[in-house]
């Protein structure tokens, strides 16, 4: 059968949404070395100005494509003020402050705007409007819906402009150098405040559009969801090798894959029954087609964490990692 | 060292605290109730004090430890197994199964810089609450998200905490007993934390906090030291987790949530890392605060607005949020800093 295909499109498209996202924490950490906490946040605010603009246009007789694309540029520069103020009130107060000073300040925003997104929105998961046809495709045995294919096009597109943007313009090779030294790059005349401000809006504009999938393409937006999709993101960016913009994308593509093809197949096996221990009690409960599952699908979570651990202890690096080694 | 001066504060502040149960039973058990999850609270911000504030290490998966506690009473002492342990050897236990969780989770993970560390240990708390959520199947050995009830009460002896006894015409109420119990754990545990930080180890602990090269060129072994944090702080952990299991007698995954994580770390934090007595003032500040909330919150908005505009438990998180924030911008050593963390946390700003 085909659930292995099927899991693939399905792990493409949530790897795709992780990398997006992951492109976020990784920006911020290759100029200043710190870990955007509140990034996740920012991407659940971004799903939450969607949804609110695509509801109140649902009802109107524009196209639906032209209500979902409002919808995600309304988005975008709602983000990038938020990202614009985190930075001003969480960050760059902090700046020369020790490590864990900022990294309290960003849970402290994280826990404000989801409280504020609460307020705003209410405690009820959202049902994101299924506005645009939501055309089903069938290849080899597995079926890829347009949604997903649209999702997997976007991040695609954005990523490469994200990489046009970092290394073939003036500004990115402005944000290359700063992040290589702020020092020396502040003597070649570039202005690090702007570069990392920008990191912050850049991150969390992009961070807006992933929002916006994540909601569409699981139907639903809910305050708290920011925490778990930051939370793989960040693991994606490490997994990649942290402060990497190309590792940043594999790890978030190879993330969703893990994650897909685990929650696909650890069902199977962990069954007991099908392992050659069989007798006993064991034998009798498999014995008319029954089973004995160890550890089912509702461990999706746990991939990514695991994941997480796994590779900061055996390759801290990451796949294409760069410096993590501490720093004096 | 002492002076009669500091002795006669201390008595007094000795009689007040065995005064207080009475004087709080009197507006009623509940306020006693929250007091003892107050001093839970402070027992678990004295054990992440260990691991953030001595050795500088963030824990962002403390609950984790909490949790292991908890449900080591639970499975020990409940009917969901038909076990029936006396506490005063469950808590033990609890405290070595939290502690070997520590050791688990530190030895890999410790040579890690700090933000990595506190996003793998934020990672391990919520692997820790996803497997309570569903080792329900194929074995029930945690009955999942329903969680386990009915657990057993403290006995010692003829003595009950769940039911009310009279001595010498005062009330000995549940949550009285347990308040005297938890006071003597505390005591227990301000005088270990005391002794700790003066020692030999406390002072590695500092070293590496400071300055972890210099400490491993001074000859400590900074990965056994470090691991010495957090086993110690997971011990507490796993204790406070035990009696909270007696005292609520239910515990379900919903109580480890990370938020309860940055509670903890809000106490220690806004209290002041590695000053004991900051982060005691912390905890019972954080405790505290939101109980009055709720009393009052609700009628001045109804007052003010004739409704309920902001729910009060919203109103809390947002001013935790507001207060880890504002304490890193203006005090970043916490209300009552360590002096030497206050020394260290200045000179650090430009």
């Amino acid at each position: 059968m085909d659930t292995l295909l099927q899991q693939i499109i399905n792990g493409l498209t949530t790897g795709s949404v992780y990398a997006v996202v992951a492109l976020g924490y990784t920006m911020v950490y290759g100029v200043i070395q710190l870990i955007n906490f509140a990034h996740g946040e920012v991407v659940m605010i971004g799903a939450m100005v969607a949804f609110s603009v695509i509801t109140s246009l649902a009802g109107s007789n524009l196209p639906p494509l032209v209500i979902v694309l409002a919808g995600v540029l309304a988005a975008i520069p709602s983000c990038m003020v938020m990202g614009y103020l985190l930075e001003r009130v969480a960050y760059r107060p902090l700046r020369h402050a020790p490590r864990l000073a900022p990294l309290i300040t960003a849970i402290g925003m994280s826990i404000i705007l989801q409280h504020l997104a609460l307020l705003a929105w209410g405690r009820n998961p959202l049902a994101f409007p299924q506005i645009i046809d939501n055309h089903i495709f069938g290849i080899g045995g597995a079926a890829i819906s347009s949604v997903q294919i649209a999702i997997i096009l976007l991040s695609l597109t954005m990523m490469a402009g994200l990489s046009w943007f970092v290394y073939r313009t003036r500004f990115g090779i402005a944000i290359r150098a700063t992040a290589e030294n702020v020092h020396v790059a502040g003597l070649m005349g570039v202005n690090a405040n702007r570069v990392i401000a920008a990191t912050f809006v850049i991150g969390a504009g992009l961070g807006a559009v992933a929002g916006a999938m994540y909601g569409s393409y699981y139907g639903i937006a809910h305050y708290t969801m920011g925490f778990n999709l930051g939370l793989k993101a960040f693991s994606a960016a490490v997994l990649g090798g942290i402060g990497n913009i190309a590792g940043a994308m594999l790890g978030g593509i190879l993330l969703g894959l893990v994650e897909a093809l685990g929650t696909g197949y650890i069902g199977e096996l962990t069954d007991l029954c099908t392992w050659p221990i069989a007798h006993g009690a064991l034998a009798e409960q498999c014995a008319d087609g029954g089973n004995f599952v160890l550890f089912g699908s509702n461990y999706q979570d746990v991939f990514a964490f695991l994941m997480l651990i796994l590779v900061l202890v055996f390759r801290p690096s990451g796949l294409l990692g760069e410096r993590v080694s501490e720093r004096a | 060292m002492t002076g009669n001066r500091e002795r006669f504060g201390l008595a007094l502040i000795a009689i007040a605290l065995i005064a207080l149960p009475f004087v709080l039973a009197m507006a009623g058990t509940a306020w006693v109730r929250i007091t003892n999850f107050a001093v839970l609270f402070v027992l678990l911000s004295l054990g992440l004090n260990i691991v953030v504030g001595f050795a500088g290490l963030l824990d962002l998966g403390y609950v984790a430890f909490y949790a292991v506690g908890a449900y080591v009473y639970a499975l020990l002492a409940s009917p969901h197994f038909g076990l029936h342990l006396p506490f005063w050897i469950i808590l033990p236990i609890g405290a070595t199964v939290a502690c070997c969780a520590g050791v688990i989770l530190g030895a890999p993970t410790l040579r890690l810089r700090g933000d990595y560390l506190a996003i793998v240990t934020l990672g391990f708390g919520e692997i820790v609450r996803i497997f309570m959520n569903n080792l329900s199947s194929p074995l029930n050995l945690t009955n999942g998200p329903k969680g386990i009830n009915r657990i057993d009460s403290f006995q010692l002896g003829p003595l009950n905490f769940s039911t009310n006894d009279t001595i010498a015409g005062l009330i000995f109420s549940g949550p009285i007993k347990y308040y005297y119990f938890l006071m003597l754990v505390l005591l227990a545990v301000i005088v270990i934390n005391r002794r700790l930080q003066d020692s030999r180890i406390g002072r590695a602990w500092v070293a590496i906090r400071e300055d972890e090269i210099a400490a491993k060129a001074s000859g400590i072994n900074t990965r056994n030291i470090k691991l010495l944090a957090f086993a110690m702080g997971a011990s507490f952990g796993g204790i406070a987790g035990g009696m909270f299991a007696a005292l609520q007698t239910f515990v379900s995954p919903e109580s480890f949530v990370l938020n309860e994580s940055i509670m903890v770390l809000s106490m220690v934090v806004l209290g002041g890392m590695g000053n004991i007595w900051g982060v005691i003032a912390g905890a019972v500040l954080l405790s505290f605060v939101p109980e009055l909330l709720r009393y009052t919150v609700e009628p001045t908005q109804m007052a003010l607005f004739g409704k309920v505009l902001i729910d009060p438990e919203v109103l809390r998180m947002l001013i935790f949020g507001l207060a880890l924030v504002l304490t890193m911008r203006f005090r970043p050593a916490g209300l009552w800093p360590e002096t030497r963390h206050r020394r260290e946390m200045n000179e650090n700003r430009a």
